[in-house]
């Protein structure tokens, strides 16, 4: 059984990389790869308070969906959407920690309510003014495919496009050393029912065994390791190179998310 | 979009281990929330706790699990039959097409929460080994549940605060109407752990004692944490008196990351999906088990929502006075106490509240109604405006 989407729009950042156009022409070797710390926009559409305070997830959640949906001309305020992370906001959940530890124990507000994993989801659906069914999933290092298959789940149920948002920042403090996220890094596909005149690539998804597909270019493939939502960096490169075939995504212990790939026609 | 059989369904809570003391407690409207003091815990509140968690070991070979979350899921899992029930739908399916989608707000986030009081004074690092992956994670507990059974199919964990494990039951539909599976395990796990105990109190939402839904005197939530879980297939072979998931809605409130709307706009719109989806009007729905959290807002905000879809007439209650609110798991015990509903035609009356609050509209319930039921619904919100409904229904029930 094979479950087929359309790829509508795509938005990336990463340590030098900065939007989609870069993005490609690092990933076909049309520009080398040059690692540099994430620059990331402001997140737009935000109450002013809520964008002075938004951290590197929100920030990064905003600014690959915004790409997504403005290169697929797609309305953000009827769009559904999946939300897929490791840790969600990892800043805000040592914060807390560090707090929890300490004598008084007095968690901030904003904090607690910023702690939960659908926090960018729940952004998002203010900024865009969207009351679409939305989504908030973690599966660990195999948080991207669970996302994309969740998100083609929901194009082939309701027959409509799906906004897939994945993103990863590292964890300050402890939590670092016995989970290992070595930079940020986010990545968001618009999913359509039905392919259009600005299809990208058409995906067929199943499930299957297959060894996850490694980059070739030795700093891609430790961008793509170090962080669990850089594991759809192989299907990326796919996309931008054109490219018909088969990429093995990592999902679960046993099991890979396979995605037989067809450029636009 | 197909129905969902709930071929096998468990619960364990502060009511106790299982369905017999659930059934027991809703019977007699008996609280499982006390004054406790809990961990180092030193606020003045009430808890729903499981006390059985503490002294409860991990099978052997999921001992590197181990966290209360885990603890929780494995006590939760072994009740009721769940196993075999679990066993026998591996045989009928093979272990690569059956799915397993559960909720968690905080997972095992309290084995970090202890670890962050050990630290290297110079380093900041941990004194004694942490799993991670295996604990705080919130994937964990559906790994945990994966490697219990052996399974090989699909898994995540939805983390939308406390509509995490309502929600799960749409991803088990979705997969199933994708082609992907043929049965799922759902349901959701979370324990009590200070993120929430002391994150609550700074926002003021909890109660000093025990939650009192609707209540016009309510002023507040009692944390509580629970285990339930779905065995969800096909409907397609059902028997007069099952049970089915016959609708579900999930919608977004668009308007703050910690109060709902205040007409409830955003819940109304899922329980409108979910009407849909099932085919059903409003009219139709015997009984609904309200998210009823007992914070002035939410419950105020609920009755807007329910009332302008319902009218007055419609039987609701909130079993949060009798369980805590368990959060993440919330949805998913909830599901299993209409389950329970629909298969005793108990519609059970609330617990903790004295009087209703006269502005809200809703026909309370402060007293069991037994009667026949055939369609309930189950209403679940959370933190970022996410809002989850779902209907369930007896098959070839009295109508």
């Amino acid at each position: 059984m094979t479950l087929t989407v359309h790829v509508q729009g795509i938005g990336v950042y990463g340590p030098g990389l900065t939007g989609w156009a870069q993005t490609a022409d690092v990933l076909t070797g049309r520009s080398a790869y040059v690692p540099a710390p994430i620059q990331l926009p402001a997140p737009e559409a935000l109450p002013a308070a809520e964008r002075r305070r938004a951290g590197t997830t929100i920030k990064l959640a905003f600014a690959v969906g915004f790409e997504a949906i403005r290169q697929a001309g797609a309305d953000a305020s009827t769009l559904r959407s999946v939300f897929s992370s490791s840790g969600g906001d990892c800043d805000n959940c040592h914060a807390i920690l560090e707090t929890l530890a300490s004598a008084d124990r007095a968690v901030s507000p904003t904090r607690f309510h910023n702690s939960v994993h659908n926090a960018p989801s729940g952004y998002w659906s203010i900024a865009t003014a969207c009351r679409a069914t939305t989504t908030s999933l973690c599966a660990y290092d195999g948080s991207f495919a669970g996302g994309l298959l969740e998100a083609a789940t929901q194009v082939h149920s309701a027959q409509e496009p799906c906004l897939l948002l994945t993103y990863d920042t590292p964890y300050p403090g402890p939590l670092g050393a016995p989970r290992r996220i070595s930079q940020p890094f986010g990545l968001a596909l618009l999913l359509a029912p039905a392919a259009g005149a600005g299809t990208l690539a058409t995906l067929d998804l199943a499930l299957a065994r297959q060894t996850p597909q490694r980059m070739d270019d030795a700093a891609l493939e430790a961008l793509r390791m170090g962080a669990p939502a850089a594991r759809g960096l192989p299907l990326l490169q796919g996309i931008a190179r054109g490219a018909s075939g088969l990429v093995a995504l990592e999902y679960l212990d046993g099991m890979s998310l396979d995605v037989s790939l067809r450029p636009a026609a | 979009m197909p129905a969902l059989h709930l071929a096998a369904y468990t619960m364990t809570s502060a009511l106790g281990a299982g369905l017999a003391p659930t059934l027991q407690a809703l019977r007699t409207q008996r609280s499982g929330v006390r004054a406790r003091r809990w961990e180092t815990v030193d606020l003045d509140t009430c808890i729903g706790e499981v006390p059985e968690v503490d002294a409860l070991t991990l099978r052997p070979d999921l001992a590197a699990y181990d966290c209360r979350n885990n603890r929780l899921a494995q006590l939760g899992l072994e009740q009721d039959g769940f196993v075999a029930a679990v066993q026998a739908a591996m045989a009928r399916h093979g272990a690569h097409r059956i799915g397993v989608f559960l909720g968690t707000s905080t997972s095992g986030i309290l084995s970090s929460e202890l670890a962050y009081r050990h630290r290297d004074p110079a380093t900041g690092d941990f004194t004694q080994p942490l799993d991670y992956r295996r604990t705080h994670n919130s994937y964990s507990v559906a790994d945990f549940v994966r490697s219990y059974f052996g399974l090989q199919g699909p898994a995540l964990v939805v983390s939308t605060a406390c509509s995490s494990s309502a929600k799960v039951f749409g991803n088990a539909q979705r997969m199933m109407d994708s082609g992907l599976i043929d049965a799922a395990i759902v349901g959701g796990v979370d324990s009590l752990c200070l993120t929430t105990l002391y994150g609550f109190n700074s926002l003021q939402l909890v109660s000093r004692q025990p939650c009192r839904p609707y209540d016009a005197q309510r002023d507040g939530i009692s944390i509580g944490e629970a285990a339930a879980f779905v065995l969800v297939e096909r409907a397609d072979r059902v028997a007069a008196g099952d049970i089915v998931m016959s609708g579900i809605g999930e919608s977004s409130d668009a308007h703050h990351m910690s109060s709902p709307h205040p007409e409830g706009l955003g819940a109304r719109l899922a329980m409108q999906q979910a009407l849909d989806m099932a085919g059903l009007q409003p009219a139709q729905i015997d009984y609904i088990n309200l998210h009823g959290t007992a914070t002035p807002s939410n419950d105020a905000a609920e009755d807007q929502g329910v009332t302008a879809l319902f009218g007055t007439d419609t039987p609701c209650s909130s079993t949060k006075g009798h369980t805590g609110h368990t959060l993440g798991a919330a949805g998913g015990i909830e599901a299993v106490v209409c389950a329970l509903a629909l298969q005793h035609d108990l519609a059970p009356g609330g617990c903790g509240t004295e009087q209703v609050d006269p502005r809200l509209k809703s026909r309370y319930l402060l007293r069991n109604l037994e009667q026949p039921l055939r369609h309930v619904l189950s209403n679940s919100f959370g933190f970022g405006g996410s809002n989850c409904s779902m209907i369930l229904s007896k098959v070839g029930g009295a109508a």
